[in-house]
C-alpha cells in the first residue's frame, strides 16, 4: 500500500485519536493521542491490509525545551505488505507516561525499559518496568537535555578501586 | 620475599635476577580484554601477519590466572569498570597493564556520562599507548616497552 492510502485508512479507523500526519521524502508519520496509542496499535498490527508485524523501533525523544512535551515513537514495518510507518505520541513532561504496547508486539518490553532508563517515560501495564542499560545505582535519565553530558556517577572511580595503593 | 632479599645486591642475586627477568619479558602471556575496535587490532597483532610471537608475547589466555600482561583495548564504561578491575585482581602477581587507544588512556572521543575518562582510575597502567585505534605495529612497540621496564626490575623488591 502507499502512503495515502494507509494514512487515509487510519484516519478514517480513528478520526478524533489522529491530530495530524506529514509525508516527507516518501516516509509517513502520523501524529496520535498518548490515550488511544494501544487500540491504534493492536489495530495497525491486526488489520489484514496494513499488517504491521514488526515493531522495528520505539524509542523516546526529548522536546521539553522547544516544544514542552517528551515523545515516543514507534516505527512499524509489514514484512510482508514491505510498507512502514512511523507512529509519535506527545507526552506531557510533568507526568510522563503512556500505556505499553508489549501486548501488541511482544519486543517492545526492551525498548520500553530503554526509553524509561534514558528518559524517565512510564509505560502503564508494562510487565517488567526496571531500568535495562545504567548500572543498578545510577540515578537521573542520561538522555534527557537536563542531564548533564558528563554526568558521571561518581565523577571518578580512583577512590573505588584504587585508595589502598601507592605504597607499594 | 625470602632467602635473596637478606642476600642483597651481590652477583648470585643479580645474575638470577637477569635470568629472571629474561624469562619473563620473553614470555608474557596477554590477557586480552577487549571492548571496543581496539580489539580489533590487537587480533590483527597476533595474527600471522604482524605475527606478535617473534617477540614471544603470542599466548593470549582467556583466563586471567594464566596471564600477566593485562591490554585493555577499548571504552571502559562505568557498568564494565568493576569487571575489568575484578580481572585484573585475579591475575598472579607480577603482572602489567596495556592501555590500548585512547579511549582506555584518557576516554577518547567520549566526554560522557557512561564512560570511564581513562583506565587508570581503577587500574594501575604501565604503558599508555595512544592513537584510534592504534595500529599493529603501535601495540607490538607498546609490549616492547613492557619489556625493557621488566628487564629494569628487580624481583627481589617486587611486591
Amino acid at each position: 500500500m502507499d502512503n495515502e492510502t494507509i494514512a487515509a485508512l487510519i484516519k478514517k479507523s480513528f478520526p478524533e485519536a489522529i491530530t495530524g500526519s506529514t509525508i516527507y521524502r516518501n516516509e509517513l508519520t502520523i501524529i496520535v493521542k498518548k490515550e488511544h496509542i494501544t487500540e491504534i496499535a493492536g489495530f495497525l498490527k491486526e488489520n489484514k491490509e496494513l499488517d504491521f508485524d514488526f515493531l522495528s523501533d520505539l524509542c523516546g525523544v526529548d522536546r521539553v525545551e522547544t516544544d514542552g512535551v517528551f515523545e515516543v515513537v514507534y516505527h512499524l514495518y509489514s514484512i510482508y505488505k514491505k510498507h512502514r510507518v512511523r507512529i509519535k505520541a506527545s507526552i506531557a513532561p510533568n507526568d510522563p507516561c503512556i500505556s505499553t504496547v508489549t501486548g501488541v508486539w511482544n519486543t517492545a518490553n526492551w525498548h520500553e525499559r530503554e526509553t524509561y532508563d534514558m528518559y524517565g517515560i512510564k509505560f502503564d501495564g508494562h510487565p517488567d518496568l526496571r531500568k535495562i542499560l545504567t548500572p543498578d545505582d545510577f540515578e537521573g535519565h542520561p538522555l534527557r537535555k537536563d542531564y548533564p553530558v558528563d554526568g558521571r556517577q561518581p565523577v571518578t572511580l580512583r577512590e573505588l578501586y584504587r585508595k589502598d595503593e601507592g605504597k607499594a | 620475599m625470602g632467602l635473596e632479599s637478606h642476600l642483597g645486591d651481590n652477583i648470585l642475586t643479580t645474575t638470577l635476577n637477569t635470568m629472571v627477568n629474561w624469562a619473563r619479558k620473553s614470555a608474557l602471556w596477554p590477557m586480552p580484554f577487549g571492548l571496543a575496535c581496539c580489539a580489533i587490532e590487537m587480533m590483527a597483532a597476533v595474527a600471522p601477519r604482524y605475527d606478535l610471537a617473534r617477540f614471544g608475547a603470542e599466548v593470549f589466555r582467556f583466563s586471567p590466572r594464566q596471564s600477566d600482561l593485562m591490554i585493555v583495548a577499548g571504552t571502559l564504561t562505568y557498568k564494565m569498570a568493576s569487571v575489568a578491575r575484578r580481572i585484573y585482581d585475579q591475575m598472579p602477581e607480577p603482572k602489567w597493564v596495556i592501555a590500548m587507544g585512547a579511549c582506555a588512556v584518557s576516554g577518547g572521543v567520549f566526554n560522557t556520562y557512561s564512560v570511564v575518562q581513562g583506565i587508570d582510575q581503577i587500574m594501575p597502567v604501565d604503558v599508555y599507548l595512544p592513537g584510534c585505534p592504534p595500529r599493529p605495529e603501535a601495540l607490538i612497540h607498546a609490549i616492547m616497552e613492557i619489556q625493557k621496564k621488566i628487564e629494569k626490575e628487580s624481583f627481589v623488591n617486587k611486591t
